[in-house]
């Protein structure tokens, strides 16, 4: 699909010209940064600039935190205890780097559920989507095995656990496992690799976010209304759009400033809020926690991996019919990562023709639902594994599974949408009165 | 809707320390205790970090360690504030360290580290106010914390005087009960008495003001840098507000001419 029709840069100067027949990278950030952007976006779109701030504070204070940490069993605890008592403004660089890992998932819960509400993730925009959930995917990679770089006590068990998740596949799982820790256990391999992985992925997602960047730049931003913009002609497009510098830019820069309030007043205030205080003991292997709790931002799919106990009817049936090779164990492992899957496989599984939730009445509840879901998902993931939070796992984990797979498909056939408008310039006038041509900006 | 995100990202920030609580251990009943170090404007009393400090060294050093912290910052700015020379006579007088170049034990520098702990199935306590969280719940959603704060003083204050006079001993060890350690029964004996430390100024010396000095030395040996964080919070806070402003205001002008006036 062709872009949306719209200025390209035009070098002026000898020197210019000159460099754009050999390298056009100034035409490329031209584009790039004036790109058509349909102006009737709202404050839900302002979390991919939030996301991409994130991905740089974690880079730039994880680099300088590599340069103190030292990855080995026996140093690893006492060197982040050098970097947050001896080296010179080290205390902020890791609570910075700690809570940074926070504001990324804040923000990219926040920026998957507006994509699911408003259908971001229809055609044309399925290679976007689908690199973001990669890029997810990557996120809790990394994020998990930064947990562990620390090598407190939740560090160790908490590795332990995930990569026996690993172990419960059938026929490889156990030589998989073995492979991914570098030994039968979590030890000094372990830590090695994760810290060598630890570093390398936030480049990948790098690389990722250039070409989820590059997705969209080609189908154009989607908008509240879910309506494309017009393409005929420059002059019609303009009318549906505005460019992305200065209006978006500082639209977005004002919505990153006053999170960033927010964050520095946790990380300055109440930096081990979010954080567990057993990662503050050192790594023992033979000393298990009372309770093993992954990070907040793992809690919904670790609440989903718990749900599925052999108890279950759904597991004993896999169970059987597959002779034991499907047991409780690899079924949740089945259903955490499904969990996911179903997600990235939305832009197939919603029927419906309209593409903004905001005209889809019925729609509207079933969604609701999933956030209380999500919400609820991730405080169960938090609670001892007993009655009555098992069973309410096992409902919000089926609800979760059914809003992709039933609900949405269904919706498609049973909703009748109302109409939505027929061009951004309709619903942003809707809002707002035309400017008045009589009062130029001074 | 938007509201419905919004909040998310709020009860994500709650809801998330859910798994921290939860997690904590469902010890026993811990008192909130207002330290002077509380809230975003708090800061450790030196007097009292001090007290702590001659606690530590006239009780727990007996058999706890504090091996993370090193004799030198007991004169750092925003801690006991010992003066120099005071650090530097307080290490030689009452700690020897193993110096592999001498092959021989020599009195400490302030360089030094305090030693680890003497005993072996006694924790070391330079972090032991950030390994605990003394308050949980509401339902795991972590309010408590939000308001008072993550607790570990206060916890400790509760070990030091949740003592029932009750003991009974298993496999040759005795337990005593401790009405704040999670199971009720603790292996360490009841450290402190009332009047068990004498103050050169004559401060209160009961059990329980004898507890929070030291919980209050040992917040501080947790979070040594606690006040310039507290301060970098402050300022970057203040700038971002002031940087927050000055976008709504560019950005309500800019986007003046494209919007005009709000109808609805």
């Amino acid at each position: 699909m062709a872009g949306i029709p719209h200025d390209h840069y035009e070098p002026k100067s000898g020197g210019e010209k000159w460099l754009h027949s050999r390298l056009p990278v100034v035409g490329l950030m031209y584009d790039t940064i004036m790109i058509p952007t349909p102006k009737n976006l709202n404050w839900m779109w302002i979390w991919g600039i939030v996301l991409t701030f994130c991905l740089v504070l974690q880079i730039v204070t994880g680099i300088v935190l590599a340069m103190h940490y030292t990855p080995h069993v026996d140093l690893a605890f006492a060197s982040v205890e050098h970097i947050m008592r001896d080296v010179n403004g080290g205390y902020m660089l890791r609570y910075l780097h700690m809570n940074g890992a926070s504001l990324f998932f804040v923000a990219v819960y926040a920026h998957i559920f507006r994509g699911l509400y408003y259908g971001s993730y229809k055609a044309p925009r399925e290679i976007t989507w689908i690199i973001g959930m990669l890029i997810f995917l990557l996120m809790m990679a990394t994020g998990f095995m930064g947990y562990v770089l620390p090598w407190g006590q939740m560090s160790f068990w908490g590795a332990t656990v995930i990569t026996g998740l690993f172990g419960a596949i059938p026929f490889v799982g156990e030589a998989l496992q073995t492979w991914l820790l570098g030994g039968p256990a979590v030890d000094n391999a372990t830590l090695n690799r994760f810290f060598s992985l630890h570093y390398l992925l936030p480049f990948v997602i790098v690389g990722l976010v250039a070409v989820h960047i590059w997705a969209f730049h080609t189908t154009g931003n989607n908008n509240p209304t879910g309506v494309e913009v017009r393409r005929g002609s420059k002059e019609e497009a303009e009318k549906d759009t505005l460019p992305f510098w200065p209006y978006f830019v500082i639209k977005d820069l004002f919505a990153l400033a006053v999170i960033m309030v927010i964050f520095f007043a946790i990380v300055g205030f109440m930096p081990n809020f979010l954080g567990h205080p057993d990662n503050y003991i050192e790594a023992n292997a033979l000393v298990t926690p009372a309770h093993i709790v992954p990070e907040w931002y793992f809690l919904p799919f670790y609440a989903i991996l718990r749900a599925f106990t052999s108890e279950v009817w759904v597991v004993q049936i896999a169970s059987f019919v597959t002779n034991g090779i499907i047991d409780a164990k690899f079924f949740g492992v089945l259903a955490m990562f499904g969990a996911i899957a179903v997600m990235a496989l939305v832009p197939w599984l919603d029927t419906s023709s309209v593409r903004s939730g905001r005209y889809r009445p019925m729609f509207k509840w079933w969604f609701a639902l999933l956030i209380i879901d999500f919400l609820a998902l991730m405080w169960l993931g938090a609670m001892p594994a007993e009655e009555p939070y098992a069973s309410w796992s096992l409902i919000a984990s089926a609800y979760w599974f059914a809003y992709f797979l039933v609900i949405l498909p269904l919706l498609g056939v049973i909703e009748k949408p109302n109409a939505p408008p027929e061009t951004i310039e309709e619903d942003f006038d809707a809002h707002y009165a035309k400017a008045s041509d009589a009062s130029p900006a001074e | 809707m938007f509201k419905a995100l919004a909040l998310s990202a709020v009860t994500a920030l709650t809801l998330s320390a859910g798994g921290v609580f939860a997690a904590g251990g469902e010890g026993g009943h811990v008192e909130n205790i207002d330290f002077s170090f509380d809230g975003p404007f708090g800061t450790y009393d030196p007097n009292q970090l001090q007290r702590g400090l001659q606690i530590y060294t006239e009780v727990c050093a007996a058999c706890h360690g504090l091996e993370y912290v090193a004799f030198r910052t007991l004169a750092d700015e925003g801690g006991p504030m010992l003066p120099e020379e005071q650090a530097r006579a307080y290490a030689e007088q009452n700690f020897e360290v193993f110096d592999a170049e001498l092959d021989d034990f020599r009195p400490a520098t302030p360089v030094d580290h305090f030693p680890g702990s003497a005993l072996e199935n006694a924790p070391d306590l330079s972090l032991m106010a950030k390994k605990r969280a003394g308050f949980h719940g509401p339902y795991g959603l972590g309010i408590n914390q939000l308001l008072k704060g993550m607790g570990g003083p206060e916890y400790i204050v509760a070990i030091l005087a949740g003592y029932t006079g009750e003991e009974t001993e298993q496999a040759g060890t005795t337990f005593y009960e401790n009405t704040a350690f999670p199971g009720g029964w603790i292996a360490m004996a009841p450290p402190l008495y009332d009047e068990q430390v004498e103050f050169v100024d004559g401060h209160k010396n009961d059990l329980h003001h004898l507890a929070e000095d030291v919980s209050a030395f040992l917040m501080w040996t947790a979070e040594p840098k606690m006040m310039d964080r507290k301060h970098a919070g402050f300022y970057g806070v203040l700038f971002l507000t002031v940087l927050s402003v000055l976008l709504y205001l560019t950005n309500k002008r800019i986007w003046a001419s494209a919007k005009g006036k709000k109808t609805s």
